[in-house]
């Protein structure tokens, strides 16, 4: 019972995925949404019951569907691990999964490929199951290019937009830089192993050498970078949202790109033996925390305002991880995915209000017109902002905590830095979408509307969630969810202390709500008290305003080092081909044809004196390419056999010379 | 030779298999044009039919000949009939039995003049390709080998495009040129060890070192220009080009294989001590092929090209894994020919559907196809991911297993390797990008039909194998095992024969394994490296 529940977690997508696949032309629209959204909401269930089984025994099971690759002394099966992480991630990826694909049914509503939208998502599903259920790295791997495939897919689900296409082009690519590195690690894991499986691996990892782990850490960490959109390969991501909301809600926010986290987590026996690694992967975050944070002060997209503030947000979960608090890396990466969900679909909600328009400057004063959708969005806003006591409060606090108890100060000033920015640049989101004057397009402002129920049902259920989803975690570092997580999180013979004084942990949440507050407050002053100071700022250092609109110019930057290169590297090699090598074959081509013309001339003249002296006239004085190529392989080949002869000939003489033709060697 | 071969249980498998598309072949001169092509495909189907109990029947226990028959053919000197298979030959003849009836479907419109010839020079390769890969004795093995240049010769010489001539000379100069040497080789071969043609036989002699030096060249010769490794590869793109769609497919999915076969066949199981030697030399060649081919591949504007540099690519990782030289790069090299066979294969199918409709194969005058021909954007997208090894089909598996095999030789060339698998993606998804999304470029796109019911059968069965081997390898690599580990197991005494007796005069006879010391002249050194091979005279 235990294992078919487990089994069916990710076959029910996959069975829907099939069906509207390939039979979802044959039927309406009604029936393959229900599909689509059923068959996910059934894996949901499965996933509580396995919860409470697990929650029960307390004790990790594997499941082995069936064996997958056999070769040499390396065998690999297609099987799943469940233990309290991938409980935790199975109940959040199907869970907002699920009403994530309710809540598309509207949105998607009316669109050419609505099927087609359907059996992508629940593609992204049975992937996204695989990767946070398998229990090797190879089924770890299949999830991990699986999503990278929906990903590309639903990004480029308009693909007739060129700016689509080229989108789902550039997340494929960068992605694939990371999973290079990944599959590196998988190599180094298996030669040191000689297994993929997890717990075999864990088990025997202490006989590490710190180098040896320090280059698996850092090549997973790659892969890892790649995913999860943190420096150097975050560019895909704000370029992601070409694709519908819903899947930046689903995939560019909530799972997909936390699998970076999930996996150093999964890993987090090999990070501890790896401090530089630890370390790496802290910094890493930390900047990429601060870094996208500033670029999201200014974006005027509403999508690439939430998608930098999910590079950002993933720079938190790295942060922690980085500094050993797995845990709270888990922690934030669930409550992120129940209140950038909420503010993804809210934007959606939005944008189809508005009949497709996502830039703020043309928004404004929608806080009456979709009274729903704006409260919902406030709640998101509250939540990521940190707002006490709200879900994003506990987790990002319990980052920061950690950071400063730990005393990486440099670590939590940077945290807490990006954590104003945060709250100042969504609460600019806010103001300039939903208050101040209306500064919409009259032909729009016409048809402003509220969404249907199908979209406003599951957002209040994420926005309930955002409000109370922290409260696992209370209190901090010692909440049920800590308890929960305690025997995958823990390396054997460590632990993560509980040293912090309360009065400490107190002070620091008051700190973190005052930075909260203290961004609120100049958002508040900027973008609603006056509204023409934003402007000045941006007038008064145009030089600074002009570079973080323009993200930095890091785009342009890969551009001018790798991408144009890459393509002058194919074209000179592509001469060198046509030219020099092919120079060189029809060279001695030409040289064969001019030994086979002499050596036939003298064949023809000094052995039979048959004289054809025209055609030879002819043949010499031809000297266009198309003549010298056509017709004339009987010449080479006449050489190349009267060379094979003579070359035979002296094979026979010589060997026949030196032990005898005809009497046996042996 | 009981011990080395099973003898067929009665019935001929392999002769039946081999002759009867040529037998076909003869059919249909008695026939009117109108019944070619269905006589054709089912000439073609009844052999994939009749291949299939070779799959069934094989015991994949045993590295032994199987299916074996021999007849005396020539009596002095002793040159038998004598064929049979392995788990090394098995699945390229399942390759090969089921990609033929895909090829006469293919042409089935886009073949107008000269039907019959055409259709017998498809079925004539057919029993040429087969016999190269059933055939245990020299002379039997390389009838069959130039046999196969001719009938290519011939489609790409009549049937292909505007520049057919130059591509055909060039195809025939190549691969002539490697034939000749192979040809010296293998009297070689027959004077040094024990005066036979036995493949088997004189698999099992141990050749000196110098021989075995001078030898490897000559297969190098061979068989690099077939795979084509670089610098051998520029005959492939011009003959790909030129080529009708059904010759294409020939060329990329079986030809290419013809060199690495030959590898594994001959170089490794003969030349252990010349393999061992010439390893860095030929993962340098393969890596380079893997970066060159797809840096290539990126600066193609037509398809059949950028098809065929990508193949120059992915053959790269077949040599790669070959010469890691242990079971997971040799077994990953077996399934990366047989993916590369599908998947190349159907990119190719795919490029003659589209250029049967626009009469371009120019990447800027197709684009958009996925509005006017979505069936046919969903097959294009999934080969191009098969291609670029997605996991869950079939690339991934043959990829994996000889990145794997590289990687337990050495971790920068497995580095390397890895950074083909990025520009694989680029290249690949770029077409895609360009080819089925954005806005239909071509002229002809609002006239455009998806694909008909021919067509839809001709590319299903392929995305059918794509996912099964995929998620199911093992019914392929299963019958490899014994056949590998054989093949390891003979490499690492060689190996050890080098490490016990690393220095030496140079010994010009030969000796059955087993005797006295050999001594050979070439020192491998622990750290592989081309420089250490020392040649003395």
């Amino acid at each position: 019972m235990f294992e078919l529940l487990v089994i069916l977690i990710p076959v029910l997508p996959l069975a829907a995925v099939l069906l509207n696949g390939l039979l979802g032309s044959r039927y309406s629209h009604d029936i393959a949404h229900r599909l689509g959204w059923g068959s996910v909401g059934l894996s949901f269930l499965c996933a509580v019951g396995i919860f409470v089984e697990t929650l029960r025994t307390g004790v990790a099971r594997e499941v082995v569907a069936y064996r997958w690759i056999f070769g040499g002394d390396l065998t690999v099966n297609l099987a799943f691990l469940v233990d309290p992480l991938t409980c935790i991630m199975m109940l959040v990826v199907t869970g907002v999964g699920f009403l994530i694909h309710l809540y598309s049914v509207g949105y998607m509503h009316g669109e050419e490929g609505f099927t087609r939208f359907f059996t992508y998502m629940n593609l992204f599903m049975v992937s996204m199951l695989l990767l946070v259920m398998g229990s090797n790295y190879l089924v770890l791997f299949i999830g991990w290019e699986g999503v990278g495939l929906c990903s590309y897919l639903l990004i480029g689900y308009y693909y007739d937009r060129v700016s689509a296409a080229k989108a789902a082009t550039k997340a494929f690519v960068v992605n694939r830089i990371g999973d290079a590195g990944f599959l590196l690690a998988i190599f180094l894991i298996f030669v040191n192993f000689k297994t993929l499986d997890y717990t075999q691996v864990f088990a025997q990892a202490s006989q590490l050498s710190t180098g040896m782990a320090t280059a698996i850490a850092l090549c997973l960490l790659i892969g890892a970078v790649g995913k999860s959109a943190q420096i150097p390969l975050y560019t895909w991501l704000p370029d992601a949202m070409e694709g519908p909301t819903p899947v930046s809600a689903l995939i560019h926010a909530a799972t997909m790109v936390t699998a970076g986290v999930y996996m150093i987590v999964r890993n987090h026996v090999l990070y501890d033996m790896a401090p530089v690694a630890l370390t790496t992967v802290a910094w890493v975050g930390g900047l990429t925390a601060l870094f996208a944070a500033t670029i999201g002060l200014v974006q005027t997209d509403i999508k690439r305002v939430l998608a930098y503030s999910t590079v950002s947000q993933l720079g938190y979960m790295f942060l922690a991880c980085g500094i050993g608090a797995y845990t709270a890396a888990i922690f934030h990466l669930m409550t992120h995915a129940f209140f950038k969900a909420l503010l993804f679909l809210s934007a959606g909600s939005v944008i189809h209000a508005l009949s497709g328009e996502q830039d703020i400057r043309n928004m404004g004063g929608l806080r009456s017109k979709i009274p729903w959708t704006h409260a919902l969005f406030l709640v998101g806003t509250l939540a990521i902002a940190g707002i006490f006591p709200l879900a994003g409060f506990w987790s990002k606090d319990e980052i920061m905590a950690h950071a400063f108890t730990h005393g990486q100060y440099v670590l939590y000033a940077m945290a807490a830095i990006g954590a104003f920015l945060t709250a100042f640049y969504m609460f600019r989101l806010t103001y300039l979408t939903f208050y101040g004057r209306s500064r919409l397009d009259h032909h729009v402002a016409e048809h402003v509307h509220e969404s249907p129920a199908v979209m406003i049902g599951p957002l209040v259920v994420l926005a309930v969630l955002s409000v109370i989803g922290g409260f696992p975690g209370v209190p901090p570092e010692s909440g049920w969810f800590h308890h929960f997580l305690h025997p995958v999180t823990v390396a054997a013979g460590g632990g993560e202390e509980h040293g912090a004084g309360f009065g400490l942990v107190a002070t620091l949440m008051v700190v973190a709500t005052a930075i909260a507050l203290l961004g609120w407050g100049l958002a508040h002053y900027l973008y609603s008290v006056r509204t023409e100071a934003a402007d000045n700022l941006a007038a008064r250092a145009p030089g600074a305003y002009r570079t973080l609109l323009n993200k930095y110019y890091v785009d342009e930057l890969y551009d001018f080092l790798f991408v144009e290169p890459a393509k002058r590297l194919g074209v000179v090699w592509d001469w060198f081909d046509r030219t020099v090598i092919d120079g060189i074959v029809l060279g001695v081509g030409r040289l064969t044809q001019s030994g086979s013309a002499g050596s036939t001339w003298i064949e023809k003249h000094a052995i039979y004196g048959l004289i054809n002296v025209v055609g030879y006239a002819n043949h010499l004085a031809a000297r266009s390419w198309r003549r010298l190529q056509s017709g004339k392989v009987h010449h080479y080949a006449a050489i190349i056999v009267a060379g094979l002869f003579i070359l035979v000939h002296l094979i026979l003489v010589w060997w026949s010379g030196s032990s005898g033709i005809g009497v046996a060697s042996r | 030779m009981s011990d080395l071969t099973i003898q067929s249980n009665g019935f001929p498998w392999l002769t039946a298999i081999v002759f009867l598309p040529l037998a076909g072949t003869v059919l249909l001169f008695f026939l009117k044009d109108a019944a070619v092509r269905w006589v054709a495909l089912g000439v073609a189907l009844a052999d994939f039919a009749l291949s299939l109990p070779l799959w069934i029947l094989f015991d994949p226990s045993t590295p032994r000949m199987q299916f074996a028959e021999q007849a005396a053919w020539i009596v002095s000197p002793p040159i038998n009939y004598s064929v049979g298979v392995d788990g090394i030959s098995l699945p390229l003849i399942l390759l090969t039995t089921f990609l033929t009836p895909l090829c006469v479907l293919v042409s089935w419109t886009a073949i107008q003049t000269r039907v019959k010839g055409f259709m017998a020079c498809l079925l004539v390769m057919e029993t040429a390709m087969l016999g190269v890969f059933v055939a245990l004795d020299f002379v039997l093995f390389y009838v069959f080998w130039e046999a196969m240049l001719i009938p290519m010769y011939l489609l790409i010489g009549v049937w292909g495009g505007p520049n057919r001539v130059y591509a055909a000379v060039k195809f025939f100069l190549y691969t002539l040129t490697g034939s000749v040497l192979f040809l010296v080789a293998i009297l070689v071969l027959f004077f040094q060890g024990g005066q036979t043609f036995d493949i088997l036989l004189l698999s099992r002699v141990e050749y000196s070192s110098t021989l075995q030096f001078w030898l490897f060249l000559a297969f190098f010769a061979a068989f690099a220009v077939k795979v084509p490794m670089f610098p051998f590869h520029t005959w492939l793109p011009d003959a790909h080009v030129e080529a009708p769609t059904a010759g294409s497919v020939i060329l990329a999915s079986v030809l290419l294989k013809m060199g690495a076969y030959g590898f594994l066949r001959f170089a490794l199981p003969m030349l252990p001590d010349a393999a061992a030697a010439f390893t860095p030399m030929m993962v340098a060649l393969s890596l380079t092929a893997i970066l060159y081919g797809a840096y290539m591949a990126l600066a193609q504007a037509d398809l059949k090209k950028l098809i065929a540099y990508s193949s120059v690519s992915h053959m790269g990782f077949v040599t790669l894994g070959i010469f890691a030289l242990n079971a997971q790069g040799i077994e990953g090299a077996m399934m990366q020919m047989i993916n590369h066979g599908i998947t190349t294969g159907a990119l190719f199918l795919c490029v003659g559907i589209i250029y049967e409709r626009t009469h371009s194969r120019m990447i800027a005058d197709n684009g958009g196809l996925a509005k006017p021909m979505p069936r046919y954007a969903t097959f294009l997208v999934i080969f191009a991911l098969s291609s670029l090894g997605l996991p869950g089909t079939n690339s991934f598996v043959g990829e994996f297993l000889v990145l794997v095999g590289t990687f337990l030789w050495s971790k920068p060339a497995t580095a390397i390797a890895a950074l083909g698998i990025i520009l694989a993606a680029v290249y690949l998804l770029w077409m895609v990008q360009r080819v089925v999304f954005e806005l239909p470029t071509g002229r002809t796109a609002p006239t455009l039909v998806d694909l008909n019911l021919r067509e839809f059968v001709t590319l299903a069965p392929l995305v059918v194998l794509v996912f099964w081997i995929g998620f199911f390898p093992n019914p392929v690599l299963t019958p490899m095992h014994a056949s590998v580990n054989h093949l390891i197991e003979e490499l690492d005494e060689a190996d050890q024969v080098i490490a016990e007796h690393g220095t030496g005069l140079p010994d010009m006879a030969t000796r059955r394994r087993g005797d006295a010391a050999i001594s050979p002249c070439l020192r491998v050194s622990a750290s592989p490296c081309f420089v250490h091979l020392s040649l003395k005279p």
